[in-house]
């Protein structure tokens, strides 16, 4: 089947939508491989979009689900090509290494910040529980985000 | 020219927490790993893998997948037209099965088709026929039938010299896996020419050039491999995986082939640390100074030699820690096995040996009723003193006495009374009454080598080329991760004067080989040959225009600029080509003697847990360091280094193992493998100790393996701290500190 589907705000087709997955679609299809496959399980969290306003893992959502959608993959946080405040904290704190599971923090932390303005360390921690990170340590995301949450990043 | 020559100061140079300048596209999504390349006409790649431990393939037929519309290659071990074995360090492993397949997911037959979907229907209708052998997966009894792969037998000291305090112990640790995020990615493009360009996850481009080469039967100039963007490696890749069968994949269709892993794929395509079991025995005076350690470690090496090798020396050489004792037997015994092969991840064979000797240290202290840190205290080495395995003098830094009193003055948190159960062992699982939870504290103190050991000739190639615009750098050392990107440009930004630099990744065609990126050694070997490429260039830069300083400006001499670098670079780029090799190492004697090690660093490391005892949970509540790192050439970089080391320590200590069934991986994949998350993190305090390395550029030495070394120790022992049990094992489980397993 064709669906017609909006990703970063332009009006995408998808003319072969079948079995295969929201991921597969993006990074295959349209072109978008900032969304990134690490496991295909939701366990990882490096897939993460945001599907009609929620956060998602684009592993677990068929492409063809998605007809009229409206979704924001991390190619679309940077708006006019300007970082997404979560993008430059996570930068200026080191929480970047490997980069593979930045896309997924990057969307979730911007969808959490969305929620929640003010989130505390507690609260970072778990809204952030379903992203895995294997090189951080995840110290220098929370800090990135801790700074963000008290207005240090702001601009 | 030296660095002492160097006057100014110039911005984003050594010292400073600088971002790393792929930042930016990695937050946008933008930055190309290996796995996103794609090209018009692309085929993908998917690989046939045995399902046995063991088996003889008694009928292989690959023709019911290329009678599969859309399928262009069906390739097997015939149709690889080079050499039909690779390896690292023992070309054992067959690029396709030969016949009999001797391990569980061992690559069988390969195809490439026009969708990963037709790959994978192809790959499920490759016929084969097997007929299952007895695997061999007890490394006891691969030691006893004699399948070994390395026997290192280390003999210092007096035979007969004794301690009146004995303390013996039998320790294990699991099969942990490096789990990097980003599968084995790899894309191959024909050249259309017999060659190709290949693009794939790799710690070492070098190293699997020899290799590809070899089995794909071509000239060496014929393939080019570049460093692709790659998504963490931890070791896992060292060894290739991939590499030849898209290689050969591309060659035999003639178009772009891409092949990438999916999370189970990769659990099964990537070696991982040896599981190892440990036999110990520690004697020391009443006093706490030790007299002699024997000890016997048995890795199982897999079913192919990979690194096993070394990883088996580093144990042995590393088996009592950074504590002077003269009389020291250590036996370790790397087997080969039909379990899935082991090789290369973050500590290298001091993991195992590590958990095993400071496992030690407490229940000696306990023996000698000591406090554990002023045990290890009396014992520290100092520089100078030899190492107790080989009897090498230590001649870089060694501040084993500072990092044990820096970390014991950091503060313990306060005793936790909280009633959140993000706080508790086990979250909203807990159902013990709070006031069962039981704290403990735990130390562990490491040493390890940094660079290639064992006379190994290790060096690395830098270029740096001076432009009007600034520097590049060129390089193929790859960059996982770790942030090499990053202390490149700074180190060449100070060793020059000029502030833009770029960093440049060149295939093994345009630059000679840096090394693997591993052994934590990249931040020295590539570090140096960066340094001094720097320096040359600033040497002839200023003899060429009689300067004193250069900077972004030009060349300056008493204080006014004298040549822009415009005008510098006139007749062209300034560039100076180095290869740096670190002093030698050596073989050791009959008796495991010998200058084996480049240079060493240590760690010291103390866990506070609390634990569920009910139900056998554990929450890590902080764990606290001080890290011998030479010179802190990036701190935030390092940080990130020794955070992230020690939540993989703490996945080893409490979660994180490949449970393995008669040679089959039962767990190959993220929802039984448990890697920890953000709410399983400790909180860490971090203390640098800054004290010069030998030979390491401005001091500095390796970061990146110290932290997962001594960390897991040290949450263990808080565990038992906590529950008053011998915990023997790492990974920890409940049923472990419930007494289940007892």
């Amino acid at each position: 089947m064709s669906i017609e589907i909006t990703v970063n705000g332009e009006q995408r087709r998808l003319e072969y939508a079948g079995p295969e997955s929201l991921l597969t679609a993006l990074r295959d299809e349209l072109g978008l491989p900032g969304s990134k496959n690490a496991c295909e399980q939701g366990e990882c969290g490096s897939c993460s979009v945001i599907l009609d306003g929620e956060l998602v893992c684009s592993c677990l959502v068929m492409a063809a689900d998605c007809a009229g959608s409206t979704v924001v993959t991390v190619e679309g946080l940077a708006a006019e090509g300007e970082l997404h405040r979560v993008q430059q904290a996570l930068i200026d704190a080191g929480g970047v290494q490997c980069g593979f599971c930045t896309p997924g923090f990057a969307v979730a932390a911007a969808a959490l910040f969305d929620l929640d303005p003010v989130p505390t360390s507690d609260e970072i921690r778990e809204e952030l529980s379903g992203n895995i990170c294997r090189c951080t340590g995840y110290g220098a995301i929370l800090r990135a985000l801790e700074a963000l949450a008290v207005g240090e990043f702001d601009r | 020219m030296t660095v002492a020559d160097i006057r100014h100061r110039v911005a984003g140079g050594i010292g400073e927490s600088t971002h790393r300048p792929d930042g930016d596209p990695k937050v946008r999504g933008n930055f190309a790993y290996a796995s996103d390349l794609t090209a018009d006409g692309m085929l993908w790649g998917a690989t046939l893998r045995s399902p046995h431990a063991r088996a003889r393939i008694t009928h292989l037929d690959v023709s019911p997948a290329l009678a599969i519309p859309g399928v262009a290659a069906a390739l097997t071990q015939e149709d690889v037209p080079g050499k039909p074995t690779f390896g690292l360090e023992h070309a054992d492993q067959p690029v396709l099965a030969d016949g009999e397949t001797r391990y569980w997911g061992e690559p069988v037959a390969i195809v490439a088709a026009d969708s990963m979907l037709t790959a994978r229907r192809a790959i499920a209708a490759i016929v084969v026929e097997y007929e299952e052998l007895e695997p061999l997966i007890d490394p006891e009894e691969a030691e006893r039938t004699g399948s070994l792969i390395r026997h290192v037998k280390v003999r210092r000291g007096d035979p007969a010299a004794h301690g009146s305090v004995v303390v013996e112990g039998y320790y294990e640790t699991g099969t942990q896996d490096q789990a990097p995020l980003g599968p084995e990615a790899g894309f191959a493009l024909p050249d259309g020419d017999g060659g190709l360009d290949l693009y794939v996850t790799s710690q070492w481009v070098h190293a699997d050039h020899e290799q590809i080469v070899a089995s794909l039967g071509v000239e060496p100039h014929e393939v080019r491999s570049h460093p692709a963007g790659i998504g963490g490696a931890f070791g896992s890749r060292e060894d290739m995986s991939l590499h030849i069968h898209v290689c050969l994949l591309a060659l035999r269709t003639g178009r772009p082939v891409k092949i990438v892993y999916d999370r189970a794929e990769s659990f099964t395509g990537h070696v991982h640390r040896h599981p190892a079991r440990m036999w110990y025995r520690h004697e020391a005076e009443p006093d706490g100074t030790l007299v002699r350690v024997d000890a016997k470690i048995l890795l199982d090496g897999g079913a192919y030699a990979s690194t096993t090798a070394a990883v088996i020396g580093n144990a042995a050489y590393f088996a009592v820690g950074p504590y002077k004792v003269d009389n020291v037997t250590v036996d370790g015994i790397g087997v080969r096995t039909n379990n899935p092969p082991c090789g290369a991840m973050r500590g290298f064979g001091a993991v195992q040996a590590c958990f095993a000797h400071e496992s030690q240290m407490d229940k000696l202290a306990a023996e000698l009723g000591m406090d554990p840190l002023a045990l290890r205290r009396h014992n520290a080495m100092e520089p100078g003193d030899p190492m107790p395995t080989t009897g090498q003098i230590v001649e870089t830094s060694l501040p084993t006495k500072e990092l044990i009193d820096t970390l014991a003055s950091i503060p313990l948190p306060p005793e936790n009374d909280s009633d959140d159960p993000r706080h508790l062992p086990g979250g909203t699982g807990l159902t013990t009454p709070r006031a069962a939870v039981q704290r403990g504290v735990g130390y562990g103190l490491s040493i390890k080598n940094l660079a290639f050991s064992e006379g190994f000739d290790d060096y690395a190639e830098a270029r740096v080329v001076l432009t009007e615009v600034g520097a590049e750098v060129h390089t193929a050392a790859i960059e996982v991760g770790q942030g090499l990107v990053t202390v490149c440009q700074q180190i060449a930004r100070t060793a020059l004067g000029i502030s833009h630099v770029a960093v440049l990744f060149d295939d093994t065609s345009a630059i000679g080989s840096a090394g693997s990126t591993s052994a934590s050694r990249q931040t020295q070997m590539t570090g140096n040959a960066v340094l001094e490429a720097a320096l040359d260039v600033r040497r002839a830069v200023l003899d060429a225009h009689n300067g004193d300083d250069l900077t972004d400006d030009g060349v300056w001499r008493d204080g006014a600029v004298v040549a822009t670098l415009a005008q510098v670079c006139a007749d062209g780029p300034i560039e100076k080509l180095v290869r740096f090799r670190h002093p030698p190492t050596f073989e050791a004697d009959e008796n495991g003697q010998g200058t084996l090690h480049a240079d060493f660093a240590l760690a010291a490391h103390r866990a506070v847990v609390d634990v569920d005892p009910e139900l056998g949970l554990v929450r890590v509540v902080r764990v606290d360091t001080a890290q011998d790192v030479g010179k802190a050439l990036n701190p935030q970089s390092i940080m990130g280094q020794i955070e992230g080391g020690i939540l993989q320590g703490v996945g080893l200590a409490i979660m994180e193992e490949l449970v393995i069934d008669r040679g089959v991986i039962r767990n190959a994949n993220f929802t039984d493998y448990l890697l920890p998350t953000f709410l399983d993190a400790p909180d860490v305090e971090a203390v640098l100790i800054e004290e010069p390395s030998a030979w390491g550029p401005f001091g500095a030495k390796g970061v990146g393996e110290p932290p997962t070394i001594s960390s897991t120790p040290a949450v263990v022992a808080a565990i038992r701290d906590a529950v008053g049990r011998d915990l023997y094992r790492a990974p920890v489980r409940p049923q472990d500190i419930i007494g289940l397993s007892d």
